[in-house]
């Protein structure tokens, strides 16, 4: 390769690099420097205080919450989207009629803003007036079919082992007692932005899914059927195992969103009541924007970081691996 | 044929189950929208309109339109810079030969995962900079609206193409990496330098990743919440993601023109999805299948 052509290529790539290099990294870098001082209030502060930033965030009630409603939208958001998307991808690869008018229907939401969601289900999901008894949204619908009315995302209720159960009894027995807390329960009110949620993304796992399916060749099917094997070990020999690596993927993309979910819950609950639907970007926003508690601010913005660094660094590492393979 | 019958009925059922969950929202959206504010009652909140009214729609519109504009202004410019950017970076990666691709690809691509909360204390810090340094230079009046700063469609504009550098980049990377070598050895040997190869032989044959990466980062911007609403504080700026999170968020606007609101704001990307779908599908699986 000519030295010329060498120099073109960095000097084409260099601007980028270097905006990354500042934008990413070194905006990291300071985030990371801000949350060891003791910023708060409008103009910098620059004491260096250690992780005292963290110690104390950790200790937090609030951030304790977020953590445990991190935690719960995450799983609940997987695995209800890895369900619907996987189970609609398999039903729409049986080859039926009408296939094109499915598919749009499941994956338009993706084209839409989580703003739109959140205002869309935020309506849909709103519980009616308590005063006045009047229902609205879904509720009208539910009492129709004479079901009760939910409250739903202003539902304070905390599912969780009450620590006078057998449950939580045992579990005090074997050292455990703290889980039968509330700090490890299920806030209902977050299962609305869940719904949400899953409206949203389950069709991008769809169209993951049904991709994969569709790139097993049709023959390879075929010869499986044709040597006796049931549906059901086409699926299991045949399907399943091409469809692995997709599996992995959908889990990177919808666990790193659901980590930094933001926009959603702004729109449609906000912190929700008791912080119910609160997590640690809401909290991050209002600790840095609306409190000018900076320093508050980029300690939750680094936790949020590393947790989902943790997620996405070995694939990523794997991904370089992989591609530098001959 | 009974069980024929049965079995398509266990496919069909889910199937149309499922549509009706996803067409739930946009039904109530368009129905209520449709409705005056006097037959938006709640008792008749499911039903269909008894006539078709535009007022909501109308009111909407008015409120939401100048951020409609401000979104354009925008998604446009940022995402054709940041395709042009993303197009050049994805050669030189796939096909300038460099040592320290390997390395260089995924620092990229981190960019991409990062929750932007960890970058937007020094972003606001960096784009305030601007303006104060714009300021002391003394940037005329008619230009300081093209000053990439804090609080301006410019500044915020800027952000997105500088964020959106790792997706576009892996888009066209995978894309160039599937062009043959051969092809790019073959200007090498007619005398084309490395810019030459890029304009005479890669861009001709980039319109496919150029119509995937443009839809990609026009929907995405378009859709983008936190960015706005933490880099532009005046109402007069406001793209339409923060304006309808504003409008839903005062207690004197009617629900109905809330779900109109969020209609037109949804309107652009519905579109391009409905119209471009297939760049739009395979923009969100280059983001998840990679390479």
């Amino acid at each position: 390769m000519r030295l010329s052509d060498r120099a073109v290529a960095w000097a084409l790539i260099v601007p980028s690099l270097a905006a990354v290099g500042v934008f990413v990294y070194g905006f990291i870098g300071w985030t990371a420097w801000v949350s060891l001082t003791n910023w708060a209030g409008l103009r910098p502060q620059l004491a260096w205080v250690g992780v005292a930033n963290y110690l104390s965030l950790f200790q937090t009630a609030r951030f304790q919450i977020d953590l445990r409603n991190t935690v719960v939208f995450t799983i609940l958001l997987v695995a209800a989207c890895m369900t619907l998307g996987l189970g609609l991808a398999i039903l729409l690869d049986r080859g039926v009629r009408g296939e094109g008018v499915f598919r749009t229907l499941y994956l338009f939401p993706l084209a839409i803003s989580f703003i739109v969601t959140g205002v869309a289900w935020r309506w849909l999901l709103a519980p009616g007036d308590p005063a006045t008894g009047r229902l609205t949204g879904i509720n009208v619908l539910l009492a129709r079919v004479g079901l009760p009315p939910l409250r739903w995302y202003t539902d304070p209720t905390i599912l969780h082992i009450h620590p006078d159960s057998a449950v939580g009894r045992l579990l005090d027995q074997i050292g455990l007692g703290g889980l039968a807390s509330p700090l490890w329960g299920i806030p209902v009110a977050m299962l609305s932005v869940v719904i949400a949620a899953t409206w949203q993304m389950s069709g991008f796992v769809m169209a993951l899914y049904l991709a994969a399916l569709r790139s097993v060749p049709d023959e390879l099917r075929e010869a499986a059927r044709i040597d006796g094997a049931s549906e059901w070990a086409v699926y299991r020999f045949v399907l399943l195992p091409s469809i692995r690596p997709v599996t992995l993927s959908a889990l990177i993309v919808l666990g790193h969103i659901s980590l930094k979910i933001f926009d959603l819950v702004a729109a449609m609950s906000k912190r929700g009541p008791g912080f119910a639907t609160d997590v640690p970007a809401y909290f991050m926003f209002e600790a840095t924007f609306h409190g000018d508690q900076y320093a508050l601010g980029a300690s939750i913005a680094i936790v949020m970081l590393v947790a989902v660094s943790l997620l996405t660094v070995p694939y990523l590492v794997s991904g370089a691996r992989r591609e530098v393979q001959p | 044929m009974a069980a024929g019958a049965l079995g398509r009925a266990l496919v069909y059922l889910p199937l149309l189950a499922a549509a009706a969950f996803y067409a739930l929202p946009v039904y109530l959206l368009l129905i209520t929208g449709l409705k005056s504010y006097a037959e938006a009652g709640l008792d008749r909140m499911w039903h269909l309109p008894s006539t078709v009214s535009l007022d909501s729609f109308r009111q909407a519109y008015r409120q939401l339109q100048p951020h409609v504009l401000n979104s354009v202004a925008l998604t446009v410019p940022a995402s054709v810079i940041s395709s042009f950017v993303g197009s050049l970076n994805g050669f030189v990666l796939a096909k300038g030969r460099l040592r320290g691709s390997d390395l260089i690809f995924p620092l990229l691509l981190f960019g991409m995962f990062i929750p932007y909360q960890s970058i937007l204390i020094p972003l606001v810090r960096t784009l305030q900079r601007v303006n104060a340094l714009a300021e002391a230079v003394g940037v005329p009046p008619g230009l300081s609206g093209l000053v990439p700063g804090y609080g301006s469609i410019a500044g915020l504009a800027f952000v997105h193409i500088v964020y959106g550098i790792p997706i576009t980049t892996l888009i066209f990377r995978n894309y160039y990496a599937t062009i043959p070598d051969e092809l790019v050895d073959a200007a090498r040997v007619d005398g084309a330098g490395l810019l030459g190869i890029y304009g005479r032989v890669l861009l001709p044959l980039s319109l496919p990743a150029f119509a995937v990466v443009l839809i990609w980062q026009f929907t995405s911007i378009w859709n983008e919440f936190l960015f706005a609403v933490v880099l532009t504080q005046k109402p007069a700026v406001r793209p339409v993601t923060v304006a309808l999170y504003n409008l839903a968020g005062s207690y004197i606007v009617e629900w109905n023109v809330q779900m109109a609101g969020a209609l037109l704001a949804a309107l652009p990307t519905l579109l391009v999805y409905i119209l471009l779908g297939r760049y739009f599908l395979r923009g969100l699986l280059a983001g998840a299948l990679r390479g």
